[in-house]
């Protein structure tokens, strides 16, 4: 479903993605681990484009994305994205932020758009929420509804960037429970997280990064159990 | 009637040379400046000119504001490494000269150029609404500029990683996020207008502040003139600031807890 070769990125002198080569596969739940400053959220970013690749390509669904004539805002529509600070919009109510793209976008009327948001919302456990404002949510609250309004678009791949790293603790689990939902109804789903429980319940394959490259990868049995590398080790002793 | 009856009587007492009391002259100066000739009517009608001219001013100059900040933000968040849109340059140097100019030159000035080098027209009022127009757009874009900066960048990014384009997500979720940020600017930029409009009477514009000066001339006397006309500015701003108040406590809705 996603291809990516070579794929470099520089800000300025400093290159953080050193040459990425992966594979990523329908209803694949990748998860990516590494230190701060390891260059997995610069990948997960570049993979819808909000981080624009100095060199490399990124193919999606046979679909050269990289290539300047693309019209980058239709694919972005097929790739949802939950973000480690929710980004929810604070001028609209939570059914609004949810329908505001499909009608844009012209995916669905308005009409369709407000049974959908109600529809997933009551998923969530948060359709009594819909009229409220984004600032009135817990930080928990925040995450599921921003994982709704991703899936309103109904994206064929969601991206995940730290989405339980700016949470109270106790909220993790509610918004990790919802992330296995999803995993569990076949959605194809690329997660950058320190959440080493949720790696290995939930992923099909850990990638390992460190210094802008892929340092291992395996599914999360082999690689928890039987780290290869050096920095992988210290790296699992230290989280673990 | 019983007031100018009063009027011409103490009028007469104090030609032939009798010391009235304070109050009595106090009296006589107001008459004069408000109430002789139905003069009230022409104050009147220089406040609605006023207010005509703020408010075309101001639709001028939000509308100039906005499209000058959206293109100098648009341009100056255009990505690094991707190939840079030559319209979109053009457009923006422009914009940068016509900030420019009329931040560095007065605005008394350019009111002046407009009248009398430009347009030679003899609608004063209108081209005079013209130049404020003109100069307010100048400012209201650095004030919105500065706005749409101060929004989170995870806004944008968000309405992006959407599908939405550019200017949906600059037009449902930057742009109302920056005005409920730089309404108490704007709004103080907006009493600067309302206050400015009086540089009309400067082109003979017929606002307020030219009737005023009118009424001085013809009854010998600045201070009830010019009091009066001030009074009538003060009221409008109270009027003007309490309704902002209003809007802002409206905006700020999202806000509760």
């Amino acid at each position: 479903m996603i291809d990516v070769k070579d794929l470099k990125k520089s800000f300025g002198d400093h290159q953080v993605l050193k040459g990425i080569t992966t594979h990523i596969d329908v209803g694949e739940k990748l998860v990516i681990i590494g230190p701060s400053g390891s260059g997995k959220s610069t990948f997960l970013r570049s993979l819808n484009l909000l981080e624009l690749p100095t060199s490399g390509t990124i193919t999606f669904d046979g679909q050269v994305i990289t290539d300047p004539k693309v019209d980058i805002d239709k694919v972005r529509r097929k790739m949802g994205m939950v973000f480690q600070h929710f980004n929810l919009f604070p001028n609209m109510t939570v059914q609004r932020n949810i329908t505001l793209a499909p009608v844009r976008t012209g995916l669905m009327g308005q009409k369709e758009a407000d049974e959908e948001a109600l529809r997933l919302l009551r998923r969530v456990g948060l359709e009594e929420k819909a009229g409220a404002y984004p600032n009135q949510l817990s930080g928990g609250q925040k995450q599921r509804m921003a994982i709704v309004r991703a899936m309103a678009m109904r994206p064929k791949v969601m991206l995940f960037d730290e989405p339980t790293s700016a949470l109270d603790p106790e909220m993790v689990g509610e918004v990790l429970e919802v992330m296995k939902e999803l995993a569990e109804e076949g959605m194809t789903m690329v997660v950058v997280t320190h959440e080493m429980g949720f790696a290995r319940e939930v992923g099909t394959r850990v990638m390992f990064m460190d210094e802008g490259v892929i340092m291992e990868e395996n599914t999360p049995a082999e690689l928890f159990a039987h780290p290869q590398c050096e920095r992988l080790q210290s790296f699992l002793a230290k989280v673990l | 009637m019983a007031l100018s009856q009063l009027y011409e009587t103490w009028d007469a007492l104090s030609r032939s040379g009798t010391d009235l009391a304070w109050w009595q002259d106090f009296f006589i100066g107001f008459y004069r400046a408000f109430i002789e000739e139905d003069r009230w009517q022409q104050y009147l009608e220089g406040t609605g000119t006023t207010l005509v001219a703020t408010a075309l001013a101001l639709l001028m100059g939000v509308i100039l504001g906005v499209v000058v900040a959206v293109v100098r933000t648009a341009h100056d968040q255009q990505r690094p490494g991707r190939k840079k849109n030559p319209v979109l340059g053009a457009v923006n140097a422009i914009f940068r000269v016509y900030v420019t100019v009329i931040r560095g030159t007065p605005m008394m000035l350019q009111l002046l150029i407009w009248a009398f080098v430009v347009f030679k027209s003899r609608q004063y009022t209108l081209v005079g609404i013209f130049g404020l127009g003109i100069n307010s757009g100048a400012y209201v874009s650095e004030i919105i500029r500065g706005g749409l900066m101060a929004v989170d960048g995870g806004q944008m990014e968000a309405g992006r990683s959407l599908g939405m384009n550019y200017f949906d997500t600059m037009r449902f979720i930057v742009i109302p996020q920056a005005i409920k940020a730089i309404l108490p600017s704007l709004g103080n930029e907006f009493i600067i207008l309302l206050k400015d409009t009086s540089l009309l009477s400067m082109i003979s514009g017929q606002e307020l502040l030219y009737f005023a000066q009118a009424v001085a001339t013809r009854t010998y006397n600045q201070m009830f003139p010019l009091i009066g006309a001030a009074c009538i500015y003060l009221v409008l701003v109270l009027i003007f600031t309490w309704l902002l108040g209003k809007l802002e406590r409206r905006l700020r809705q999202s806000d509760r807890r």
